[in-house]
């Protein structure tokens, strides 16, 4: 171990801020990090211990006890537990004789839950050792623990087809599949790599943040901050270097459109890198991957490698002297609000992914405290579009104030659930009709846990920043689904799992509203609970990043819009009831005495 | 060289230096804004929320955002009140708080906020949750259950190369500081009582001493915090 995590440190140059990539390595080989490994890592970095474990602790995937041979993470989106995720967890409990979150006696086999890891639109679904089983049944649970225990390797488990287009590529190999179900200009295949590279190295970096601008086009990630503005802010800050991050965290339950443009139109997104980098001065880009896609690295560096070559990527590109711009991968190790910006930049640079404080914005100060450019997978594969067609063109698409298409990442109820892209304006019940309901809607989660649940009679409303701004997560849920148990109660679970834990408010008020909701569905709730939960969520809104502020927003716009499943769930005899179950309190008690309680 | 910007606190015009941050442009001026994980000296990091101001209509925390020209800036209204006063009854069912048996009662800024804030009692259910005290260190002790995670000791406390000593610990609801088991050994009597001075609350404390000064005759019981801001007006 001391040996290997010396080869790993050297590897990374005693350098501190790649404290991510170094715990990665080890996490991988070993499937923990001891605390023997923690200990040279700290001398070598001249850190301290609890500096190290600091990091450590935060992300999902990193762990200071075995975590198994196999270490198998289950799902628990509400997808997930839609599509019959219970049954499947229950084989997987049946079948190894452990429950989650411990690991077999003989270290064989460890059983974890997780976040949604972009697979909603064939859920239920699992990361094994780094590559994804899709569909999963009780029947498959069945054959992969048995496979496991007679020894088969990882890539021998899969099932006889792999995915559909580059899911089945040589470096690839995975069972996902893309759900591409309506192409647009973004996702039209018939792309050619290099072209736009070709056209901005003939223009000047200001020409081409002009055309960016006058495209109109804002921010893909859910934000919606104008792209050409953000590029100009970047340019004109000060700084010997300038870095463009591609945020590929993709951690809102939901969503899992980045995943298809990963996997089906990477050389798209590198080149979306390499404009962004010529127009904000950068030379270096980093594509800051979720590690749940891990699955995807040796093929995106195939490809990287093969830009290389192409001199795409590299010194003087394309023949342009002085333009120089490389792409690295950095991976995350499982936290959803690494996805925010400026986390993300904390947790490239070796931390905890706690968001900063803002200002300073990282256009002005970003990695290593340089100015950095953060934009989304999409953003990033759009503006290609932009250079290659124009503004005028993009602008075609969309309504005035949302410009150009969508990619909408849609699951649920629904026939068809996978990736569709629309020009913005489309409303709620265009896209119904598009990806055929089954039964009756109930509501429709829109922009993800952070956005808002509609019922029908919004259904009329419009995608775009001017009505229902969305990063682009639709979630269909039909009338037989129990919105607040299963939607609510698993998105506030989700908040309270992914704080960072920084903000007051963020890190203890989610969970005070989410038991004023339990008390609720335990009949125990009055009136004055909804009141509670409305007011008190308002506090939110001063936490530190986007994360925080809507944490309360599952209950808030459900009560909004669907005030009357909480009504019906009320005692209203009552008008003071604290939840407090006394008898269920000394049961315990009363039974070591054998005393009947008489209440 | 420093420059003069003008801003408005509460309507109050005031001037203030250029890229100092509110609360000190505030207390310069004789205005007090609450204040938990905020230390002089120490580079902040808003994480107690309890400096949320308005400015320019949206909430910012008064401790990391620095002034500019023009700025219009309101620390008191009822929302704000109302707010500030949830923070800190949110300190105080997150944890296990019991003042009067606490070595650090009269010194402590949570109690002080709280009864400059008048909190009798909080409208959140308490979490009573199970935390431990660790007596491991042999200067110090550290109690959980008192932490307010306001990283004071974290950002403000290292050795002699620049290490932390203390440290976070997991995420979300189940954070906690950790205290480094090696080089937190070695603390000096000096970095010691600076740490136990550094933390707001009683989380950190010398061990073996304590109760020097009387509770009663403790900084807060004589004086509201924040009054010796406000009498410089
Ligand atoms: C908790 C949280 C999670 C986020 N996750 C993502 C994400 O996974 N992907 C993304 O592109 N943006 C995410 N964002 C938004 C980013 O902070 C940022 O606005 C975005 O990456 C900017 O790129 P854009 O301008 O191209 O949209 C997240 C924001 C928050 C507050
Ligand atoms: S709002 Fe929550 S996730 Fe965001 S910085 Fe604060 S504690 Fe962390
Ligand atoms: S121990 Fe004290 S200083 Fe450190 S985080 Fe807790 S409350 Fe703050
Ligand atoms: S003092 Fe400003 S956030 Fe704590």
């Amino acid at each position: 171990m001391k040996k290997y995590t010396q080869k790993v440190l050297d590897k990374y140059h005693h350098d501190k801020t790649r404290l991510m990539d170094i715990l990665i390595e080890i996490q991988s080989e070993y499937g923990y990090i001891s605390s023997e490994v923690i200990t040279i890592i700290a001398q070598d970095l001249n850190m301290s211990e609890v500096d190290v474990e600091q990091t450590i602790s935060f992300y999902h995937f990193f762990s200071m006890k075995p975590t198994g041979k196999f270490s198998i993470y289950l799902n628990n989106s509400a997808v997930a537990n839609m599509m019959g995720r219970n049954e499947v967890a229950a084989a997987f409990e049946k079948e190894t004789g452990i429950k989650f979150g411990e690991t077999t006696p003989d270290g064989l086999i460890g059983l974890y839950e997780t976040s949604c890891i972009g697979m909603n639109d064939q859920e239920p679904a699992a990361i094994i050792n780094n590559r994804i089983f899709t569909k999963l049944t009780a029947f498959r649970v069945k054959e992969i623990i048995r496979d496991i225990k007679e020894g088969k390797e990882i890539e021998k488990m899969f099932s006889a087809s792999f995915g559909d287009g580059a899911n089945r590529n040589a470096l690839v190999k995975s069972v996902v599949s893309n759900n591409i179900r309506k192409i647009g200009p973004i996702l039209d295949p018939d792309y050619k790599v290099g072209e736009a590279i070709k056209k901005i190295i003939k223009m000047t970096p200001e020409e081409v943040i002009a055309e960016v601008k006058h495209s109109n086009i804002r921010g893909r990630g859910g934000a919606g901050f104008p792209t050409g503005l953000k590029w100009e802010f970047c340019r004109n800050a000060e700084g010997e270097k300038k870095y463009i991050f591609c945020n590929a965290d993709e951690g809102e339950p939901g969503t899992f459109k980045d995943r298809v443009i990963l996997t089906e139109l990477p050389r798209l997104l590198f080149e979306g890198m390499v404009v962004a980098g010529y127009a904000v001065g950068a030379s270096e880009g980093i594509l800051y991957l979720r590690y749940e896609y891990k699955y995807l690295e040796n093929y995106l560096e195939d490809i990287l490698k093969a830009a290389r070559e192409k001199n795409y990527l590299g010194k003087n590109i394309m023949g342009k002297n002085g333009f120089n711009f490389d792409i690295r991968i950095q991976f995350g190790a499982g936290a959803y609000v690494c996805g925010e910006e400026s986390a993300l930049i904390e947790s490239a640079e070796g931390k905890r992914g706690e968001p900063r404080d803002r200002p300073p914005f990282p256009v002005e100060k970003g990695y290593l405290e340089m100015p950095t450019v953060v934009n989304n997978v999409e953003t990033l594969c759009s503006v290609v579009k932009v250079i290659l067609n124009g503004g005028d063109w993009y602008r075609s698409f969309g309504t005035a104030d949302s410009t150009g298409t969508k990619l909408l990442s849609i699951s649920g109820d629904c026939r068809n659930p996978g990736v569709y892209e629309v020009a913005w304006g489309f409303s709620v019940n265009d896209i119904l009709e598009m990806v055929g309901k089954s039964g009756n809607v109930q509501a429709v989660q829109v922009g993800g846990p952070s956005g808002s649940l509609i019922g029908p009679d919004e259904f009329n409303r419009t995608l775009g920043y001017e009505d229902l701004a969305t990063g682009g997560s639709l979630i269909i849920f039909g009338e037989h689904r129990d919105l607040l148990e299963d939607v609510v109660l698993n998105f506030m679970e989700f908040f309270i799992e992914e704080s960072c834990g920084s903000c007051s408010t963020c890190r203890i008020l989610p969970t005070v509203l989410k038991q004023k909701l339990e008390k609720i569905l335990n009949a125990r709730g009055i009136a004055q609970d909804i009141a509670d939960i409305e007011n008190w969520g308002k506090f939110l809104k001063a936490s530190r990043c986007g994360l925080g502020q809507t944490a309360a927003n599952p209950l808030l716009t459900s009560i909004k819009n669907f005030r009357h499943l909480y009504e019906e769930k009320l005692q209203t005899a009552k008008e003071y009831d604290t939840g407090f179950d006394l008898s269920a309190a000394v049961k315990d008690a009363c039974e070591v005495t054998h005393r009947i309680p008489n209440i | 060289m420093n420059q003069i910007v003008n801003i408005t606190i509460d309507g109050i015009e005031c001037m203030a230096q250029k890229g100092q941050y509110i609360v000190d442009a505030a207390k310069d001026n004789g205005i007090y804004i609450p204040t938990l994980c905020n230390y002089p000296g120490v580079k902040p990091r808003g994480s107690c929320r309890i400096c949320t101001v308005k400015v320019n209509g949206r909430l910012m925390t008064a401790c990391t955002t620095p002034v500019s020209e023009n700025m219009e800036i309101i620390n008191e209204d009822p929302e704000l009140a109302d707010l500030r006063k949830a923070i800190i009854e949110l300190f105080f069912i997150e944890g296990n708080h019991f003042c009067p048996a606490c070595e650090k009662s009269g010194n402590c800024e949570l109690q002080a906020l709280a009864y400059r804030y008048k909190i009798m009692v909080p409208r959140f259910p308490y979490a009573f949750p199970q935390r431990e005290l660790d007596a491991s260190n042999p200067k110090l002790v550290k109690d959980q259950n008192r932490c307010i995670l306001c990283k004071r000791c974290i950002r403000g406390i290292h050795d002699e190369k620049g290490r932390t000593i203390f440290a976070y610990r997991r995420r979300g609801t189940h954070v906690e500081i950790g205290v480094d088991p090696k080089i937190g050994k070695d603390l000096s009597d000096d970095l010691a009582q600076k740490s136990m001075d550094i933390c707001p609350v009683g989380a950190l404390l010398v061990r073996e001493k304590g109760f020097d000064v009387p509770i009663g005759e403790r900084k807060y019981d004589k004086q509201s915090i924040g009054s010796d801001i406000e009498e410089k007006r």
